[in-house]
């Protein structure tokens, strides 16, 4: 993993000083409002319905256990007990008074954390494949780079007032498990057919109200030019894209309105000058970098075979352990979806207690998933019934990951000043109806996703099965969308007939999943039943 | 408005007429000029020996266009006098200061002090921009 030296540790040290110099300029009312919000936003500090909410940022969603005990310590010691881990593998605090932000950036800092960016109208924090560095079929960990974009990104002076936020997603295997494509840049580390190892590059991605797969823009970048051609799309977008309208600002809608071929070629041209100017860090830096991030020291001799005649434990392997690269180890992920939950929410106790399993268990690692989620990502097999009962102890044995109560979810209009509808509670409904773990395994890999309000931060364009909340004349409804992929098959989900109430989105989708199993072909999941048949047999089922 | 004017140069101040960009068609000895947000710094290039001075224009503090264009014309070799004009604020500063500017002429006045220490925010930066600093990766490895 990454360690902060003393230059990292030099720029979040002086980050909290500004801060807490800009918190007490806003208390004692020498900054308004309106010129506090941007510089709070910077440092993930949002004022929602009912109270602050710091939304805190892990780069590429990786954590030490030291650092993710601190979180655990924070929801105790300034909210009320719990944190809320997001779709952009960052945690958010839902309870935070303004006068303890300073406190809070402080204690972060200490173990070389931050909330540096993750809102505004800057680049956000930088996500990732959250299996890099233990996925069998990767091409090449694509953390170091994700951490050569951290650092870069970091209080850049030029793109610090884009058009609208922009957000970097980076993977290193053909399986995408980062939404990759639906960013506003999408990297993909690759090997050409020479066996050199370099980056594609997707510009124009998104969600939000005008979904957007990323076309690519660079088939093949040399990797040591990557903060090269950033700052030339970065900056093409920052003079061009539209601030006239900020529901058109996106770099997809530039990207859409000039046209892949003409953005590519103005890149390129900005790209051609900007490679005269030795902005890019030396080969020497990657290799500090990627030093960081070499593998542990795994044992060669760890067993592949386990004991599975605990059938819930079996379960739970079959379900939650994923193959690693490395022989006898496997990739754990911890459910954060337990029946009637809180989709992505952890109490203090539950967070420290995986930080202690990521000590004892897994080289002392943890990620965090966009599906809202916690990964240990190097668990030797031997260790994995230990692991288990550890885990169901504090009930985060839930053996669901991929099925359809492994629910993403915004925080909605429980939390959210930009909602239109609740999310929580649907998702806590749908995972109540669908509790039987037996028909969850039946209907197989589901992804179901709830969005709150059009902006999408619940990923429904992505669902296999998508919900979007919306206000109809002053009351809840929500719509329901079929189709979406964000894997390496991305797909956007359209909207499939009119809206339904809070109960009545949960009988549809009971509906979805019956024509579903009358329809599938041996070993077809949902989508690709969907793909197969089309609308029309759901839209009978459902509106008959 | 003048007295607002804070320059971090030693030289005197452009005394010659500041036109619009628009303006720059009519005339082939231009020394002074002011961009707008959606004015191309680029057309500017073909000018810089004889420019002066240089305004950027900011009418709102959140629109970023002018950091790029102040960096363009640095990048491109410009030496004069180049002043972000306009909602200027003091916890914009220092993004100003790396992309190039050296003067300010912000709506609202700005103690002198308050902009040395805005501009010493960064103890170490991590970007090579225009303003001669080395970033850490270079402070790295020498």
């Amino acid at each position: 993993m990454y360690q902060y030296d003393t230059h990292d540790q030099a720029m979040v040290d002086a980050r909290v000083a500004e801060f807490s110099d800009q918190v007490a300029r806003r208390l004692s009312g020498t900054l308004s409002e309106e010129q506090f919000r941007p510089l709070r936003l910077k440092n993930g500090l949002y004022l929602q319905l009912h109270a602050y909410m710091l939304r805190v940022a892990i780069p590429y969603g990786t954590l030490s256990s030291r650092q993710l005990r601190t979180l655990g310590d924070i929801a105790d010691r300034y909210d009320r007990g719990y944190g809320h881990f997001t779709t952009r593998q960052n945690i958010q605090y839902n309870w935070i008074r303004l006068e303890d932000a300073p406190a809070i950036l402080a204690d972060l800092a200490a173990v070389g954390m931050h909330a540096i960016q993750t809102s505004g109208n800057c680049i956000r924090n930088t996500t990732a494949d959250h299996f890099a560095g233990a996925a069998p079929d990767e091409v090449a960990d694509p953390r170091p780079y994700a951490e050569l974009l951290r650092q870069w990104s970091t209080f850049h002076p030029e793109f610090d007032y884009l058009p609208r936020k922009f957000k970097v997603a980076i993977i290193g295997s053909e399986t995408d498990r980062a939404a990759m494509k639906l960013h506003d840049i999408g990297i993909q580390v690759i090997r050409n057919d020479a066996g050199e190892e370099g980056l594609r590059v997707h510009v124009g991605g998104g969600m939000g109200r005008t979904p957007m797969i990323a076309p690519v823009i660079r088939e093949f970048l040399p990797p040591l030019q990557m903060i090269s051609y950033l700052e030339a799309c970065l900056r093409v977008y920052n003079r061009y894209g539209r601030r006239d309208n900020k529901y058109k600002a996106r770099i997809k809608i530039l990207v859409h309105e000039i046209g892949a071929d003409e953005y590519r070629r103005q890149v390129e041209e900005e790209f051609a000058h900007i490679l005269t100017l030795g902005l890019e860090p030396p080969p020497a830096e990657f290799a500090r970098i990627a030093a960081q991030f070499a593998d542990p020291a795994f044992d060669p001799q760890a067993p592949e075979a386990i004991d599975r005649s605990d059938p819930d434990f079996a379960l739970w392997v079959d379900q939650n352990v994923h193959p690693h690269k490395a022989a006898g180890y496997g990739i754990v992920t911890v459910s954060l979806k337990p029946t009637g939950g809180i989709p992505g929410d952890a109490s203090a106790d539950q967070i420290r207690l995986v930080a202690d399993l990521a000590r004892d268990y897994s080289f002392d690692e943890v990620r965090v998933t966009h599906a809202q989620n916690l990964v240990l990502p190097h668990v030797r097999r031997a260790d994995l019934h230990a692991l288990w009962q550890r885990l169901d102890a504090a009930g985060l044995a839930n053996a669901n990951l991929d099925l359809i109560s492994d629910i993403i979810a915004c925080p909605g209009l429980d939390y959210c000043s930009l909602a239109n509808a609740r999310s929580i509670p649907l998702a806590q409904k749908i995972s109540q109806r669908f509790a039987d773990p037996a028909r969850q395994r039946d209907l197989g890999e589901l992804k179901l996703k709830i969005s709150g309000c059009i902006n999408a931060c619940g990923h429904h364009h992505a669902g296999h099965i998508g919900v979007l909340g919306v206000d109809r004349k002053g009351v809840e409804n929500y719509q329901l969308l079929f189709g979406g992929s964000e894997g390496a098959d991305t797909s956007l989900a359209t909207i499939i007939g009119p809206g339904f109430s809070e109960d009545g989105i949960v009988d549809a989708i009971e509906t979805a999943t019956g024509v579903y199993l009358a329809h599938r072909s041996e070993g077809e999941r949902f989508i690709d039943t969907y793909r197969r048949i089309g609308t029309a047999p759901f839209k009978e089922a459902i509106y008959g | 408005m003048d007295d607002t004017l804070i320059r971090l140069r030693d030289d005197a101040a452009s005394a010659a007429p500041v036109l619009a960009f628009a303006e720059l068609a009519e005339t082939t000895n231009a020394a002074a000029v002011r961009l707008s947000p959606g004015d191309d710094a680029r057309a500017l290039l073909p000018l810089l020996g004889q420019l002066e001075l240089v305004e950027v224009e900011f009418p709102g503090f959140n629109d970023g266009r002018g950091y790029s264009a102040a960096r363009i014309l640095r990048e491109h070799g410009y030496a004069g006098e180049l002043r972000a004009v306009g909602q200027v604020l003091v916890d914009q500063i220092s993004h100003y200061h790396r992309c190039g500017f050296d003067a300010f002429r912000p709506d609202q006045p700005i103690a002198r002090a308050a902009i040395d220490k805005a501009i010493a925010t960064w103890p170490e930066v991590y970007q090579r921009t225009v303003d001669g600093r080395a970033p850490i990766w270079a402070l790295r490895h020498g």
